[in-house]
């Protein structure tokens, strides 16, 4: 009997040591895969982000052009009389051109002249109206001045451009290159900081689009969005975690908003389409709608998170209440909500990000115009930021991808304030009880 | 007169029934002394006048705004000369435009007929008249309100049950926008889908396999009868969300163990927020990404490897989706591994098992339905994604099952079809409504299972 067991038993043991080495084997795969999955993970962060950097910081710089510029009298006024109308009216063209063939006289055939022009941007004649238009005694004088470049004299200064390739494979020529490379070499080329960058609308020359715009819709449509998301969620919130009856009615309102957490956005855009554009006539591509459509999304997101703020918030704080003769509407008001309120915010926050990131919907009701204006009010033509990215980038200019790319910058910049605002706001306010 | 300028004064207003109501709810009682003859706190009987009047101004302007301009483009269409009234709706929609256009400024007066200028001052002066008519009203409901219950206070009258009854109200009414939004997304999609099917039987929208919803200007085009067959888009959606799939689960759920049964604790704050980063990252950034890095980079390879790779294949949308999609599933399956009791694990040690063992016949069987379920979440997301495909993924409905050719998809379909100019009278624009139907009954199904899996499953623990 007890040699049965000792040898039953040295069995075992046995073969737990000849499985061990092989057991130990497995238990070492699977830690690897689980190292592997989280070095994926990790590295599709990194990936991702290095290559919107790596494509979108040079659109932070813009290429200038320093030309002698004179402001000759018989072009921009020949009446002589200075009248602010035909200052106006002028052709400042006409000025860059002469500076242009000055600077490179031997030009003289109608088609190399063409491509010679199309050095400067024509934001560069805005730059000289406005000069001319501050200061009218300019007329007459000369002036050596800074003007925006051509976005293809950009790219090939920012060295976007390969000059290896042959000529007929690259959208700048040679003769263009040798200019450029002219104006370099006397120092009348120049990367200044793009500035223009964040305060321009869109447009059609890359090197005169900006996200000025597209940030101002976004705020105006966040605007809306929370002044309507926020109130109402945290109302509906209030009404199911201390009001609500045990009823089909609050059953069913629960149900809802789960599911409504997870239809998919451009549903949402469906709707806004076809009720608020379609049955209510509200204004197309207006921050008005989109920021309706906007709070219908992100309902559910703030009513699920203020709800587990007024959840954190201890029953003894309402008893106390209670017992003191307060009503419950008391109660809540004056001392439930007050204590769950930073949790509502970290929640509202987070749902604006959200909200800022999303692009789905609000193409479905016009924000994807082509929108040079900035917007001025809640009914004027806009488009987001995300919308502006998605414009961008199908847009097929070369110097289109770094300013997608410079754009995605902007906008992950504001998701990352408002997300840190929203670790801050929880840091700072969360109570342990 | 601008609406905001009328809201400003209703709240004025409300503002001064509220010290009104508070005033005459101490003159009853003979001033500050007689208070405790008051049933309630005298501010409750200025917040009571102040919703009296308020609210029920601020319901008529909203009211009024809502209906007005229907009202305002039929009174337009009536003034204009004869025959405009029997114009086909489109032709009435593009004068209606040109109108509006005049109106905003956008147009110059004297680029345009006379007869729409002429309709347009008249729409201008109507609206003008129906805003200084809201104005009027609203402000005479709020007097109407206030001084009604202005007059009726009494130190008898219960002003905090009824400021509270009404607040509640109003909490519920809030509560319920969810169920509106609903109707309203059910609504609205099946009535334009009802319309669809009207003109494409649904048999062959859900069964047909050629779709091109392009229709015919001129009856002799070539290749533009417009069929509506919607199973390429389904079997895009389902190839893309597959692949999303494959790349996300186990990863995500690979990275979930590790974290959660392995990683040391300082390992872990790092790296979880890092992998859930993904998850805050706009989708529009993923499908750049998808179009200019991905994409061409699999091409490339393709090529290396003597493949052809559209430039807009299923791989790279898919891929880029996985990506988007493992935080997800990561943060649900730690979720439901850190929900598996710790005495389950202390069983499986305590009989000898390695902590492979202990995950895979253990912790793993037991989490696994809360897992199913976030994975079935995760495959709703997948299926509703729109800028990743849209940006890379392709617009020709090919029916294949090759991950290397361009497939295109429900989403990318609806956006295409709607991105524009839409007339809601033809299939082409109201066939995204009946794609939206799909979508939207998919993933309600979807997630409906879903929720239940995870709820049944975190029940059980509990």
């Amino acid at each position: 009997m007890s040699d049965a067991s000792a040898v039953r038993a040295r069995t075992t043991q046995q073969k737990v040591a000849a499985t061990l080495r092989r057991r130990y084997r497995a238990e070492r795969r699977f830690r690897a895969l689980g190292v592997a999955a989280v070095a994926v993970g990790i590295l599709f962060v990194v990936f991702l982000f290095w290559t919107i950097i790596a494509r979108g910081y040079t659109a932070f710089a813009q290429t200038y052009i320093q030309l002698d510029v004179s402001y000759s009298a018989e072009e921009l006024d020949p009446s002589g009389n200075r009248a602010r109308e035909d200052l106006e009216g002028a052709n400042y063209q006409a000025l860059i051109k002469a500076a242009l063939r000055e600077e490179f006289p031997e030009v003289t055939e109608r088609a190399e002249l063409r491509k010679l022009y199309a050095l400067a941007s024509s934001a560069a004649e805005l730059t000289l109206r406005e000069r001319v238009l501050s200061d009218p005694q300019r007329i007459g004088q000369h002036e050596r001045i800074w003007l925006l470049a051509k976005d293809q004299v950009d790219m090939l200064v920012k060295g976007q451009v390969d000059r290896s390739l042959p000529e007929a494979q690259r959208n700048i020529d040679d003769q263009t290159i040798g200019w450029i490379d002219r104006l370099i070499a006397a120092h009348q080329v120049e990367k200044r900081f793009n500035a223009r960058f964040f305060t321009a609308g869109d447009s059609r020359e890359p090197e005169q689009a900006g996200v000025g715009g597209a940030i101002a819709g976004s705020f105006l449509t966040l605007v809306i969005t929370l002044l309507l998301s926020f109130p109402i969620g945290v109302a509906a919130a209030i009404y199911l975690e201390e009001f609500a009856p045990q009823n089909r009615l609050t059953d069913l309102i629960e149900v809802n908003i789960n599911n409504l957490a997870a239809v998919p956005s451009i549903v949402f855009g469906l709707l806004g389409l076809a009720m608020f554009i379609q049955f209510f006539g509200l204004p197309r591509s207006a921050p008005l709608v989109g920021g309706l459509v906007l709070t219908l999304m992100t309902l559910p997101t703030i009513i699920i998170t203020s709800r587990a703020a007024l959840k954190a918030v201890p029953p003894s704080i309402r008893e106390a209440a209670l017992g003191m003769g307060a009503s419950a509407v008391q109660t809540v008001m004056h001392h439930v909500l007050p204590m769950a309120i930073p949790g509502m915010l970290t929640g509202a926050i987070i749902g604006m990000a959200r909200a800022l990131g999303e692009s789905a919907p609000l193409l479905m009701i016009g924000m994807v115009a082509f929108i040079v204006d900035i917007p001025k009010g809640f009914t004027s033509a806009a488009t987001v930021l995300p919308v502006q990215v998605y414009l961008w980038a199908s847009s097929p200019e070369r110097a289109f991808v770094e300013r997608t790319s410079a754009a995605i910058m902007v906008l992950l910049a504001f998701l990352l304030i408002m997300n840190a605002a929203a670790v801050l706001l929880r840091s700072r306010f969360e109570r342990r009880w | 007169m601008q609406t905001s300028t009328i809201v400003i004064a209703i709240l004025v207003l409300g503002t001064i029934a509220y010290r009104l109501g508070r005033r005459r709810s101490l003159a009853v009682v003979g001033g500050p002394r007689g208070i405790s003859q008051l049933h309630s706190l005298p501010g409750y009987y200025g917040l009571l006048t102040a919703v009296w009047c308020a609210l029920p101004a601020l319901g008529v302007l909203g009211a009024w705004h809502l209906l007005d301009q229907r009202v305002i483009v039929e009174a337009v269409l009536a003034h204009m000369p004869g025959g405009v009234q029997a114009l086909p709706a489109d032709q009435q929609g593009l004068l209606l435009n040109d109108i509006k256009n005049v109106v905003q400024g956008n147009v110059a007066a004297g680029d345009v007929a006379p007869a729409v200028v002429a309709a347009a001052r008249e729409w201008q002066r109507l609206d003008t008249l129906s805003r200084i008519a809201a104005a009027v009203l609203a402000i005479c409901v709020g007097l109407f309100g206030g001084t009604l219950v202005w007059r009726r206070i009494t130190p008898q009258l219960r002003a905090r049950n009824k400021v509270e009854w009404i607040v509640e109200l109003n909490l519920l009414l809030c509560s319920m926008i969810a169920i509106l939004t609903t109707i309203g997304i059910v609504v609205s999609v099946l009535y334009e889908a009802l319309q669809f099917f009207r003109m494409v039987p649904v048999t062959e929208f859900l069964f047909g396999t050629k779709w091109s919803p392009q229709m015919a200007i001129r009856a002799d085009q070539v290749g533009s009868s417009g069929a509506f067959g919607a199973v390429p888009l389904f079997t895009g959606t389902l190839l893309i969300s597959l692949i999303a799939m494959v790349i996300a689960v186990p990863v995500g759920l690979f990275s979930a163990i590790y974290l959660a049964e392995y990683a040391h604790r300082r390992v872990r704050t790092v790296a979880k927020p890092l992998i859930e980063v993904l998850a805050g990252v706009p989708t529009v950034v993923y499908g750049f990404f998808a179009a200019l890095t991905i994409g061409p980079m699999l091409r490339a390879l393709g090529q290396s490897l003597g493949l052809t790779v559209a430039s807009e294949s299923a791989l790279a949308a898919g891929l880029v989706m996985g990506i988007m999609i493992i935080p997800f599933v990561s943060s649900l399956a730690d979720d439901m591994i850190t929900a598996v009791p710790q005495s389950l694990r202390d069983g499986a040690y305590a009989l000898g098992a390695t902590r492979s063992e202990t995950i895979r016949q253990v912790v793993l069987p037991a989490a696994l339905p809360g897992i199913a379920g976030g994975v079935l979440l995760a495959v709703s997301r997948a299926i509703g994604e729109t800028m990743i495909v849209v940006m890379a993924a392709g617009l020709s409905a090919n029916l294949t099952a090759n991950p290397l050719q361009a497939v295109t998809t429900v989403t990318v379909q609806v956006v295409t079809l709607l991105v524009g100019d839409q007339e809601f009278n033809s299939p082409k624009t109201l066939a995204a409504f009946a794609l939206g139907l799909v979508l939207f009954v998919a993933t309600l199904l979807l997630n409906i299972v879903a929720l239940q899996i995870v709820r049944r499953y975190r029940e059980q623990y509990e």
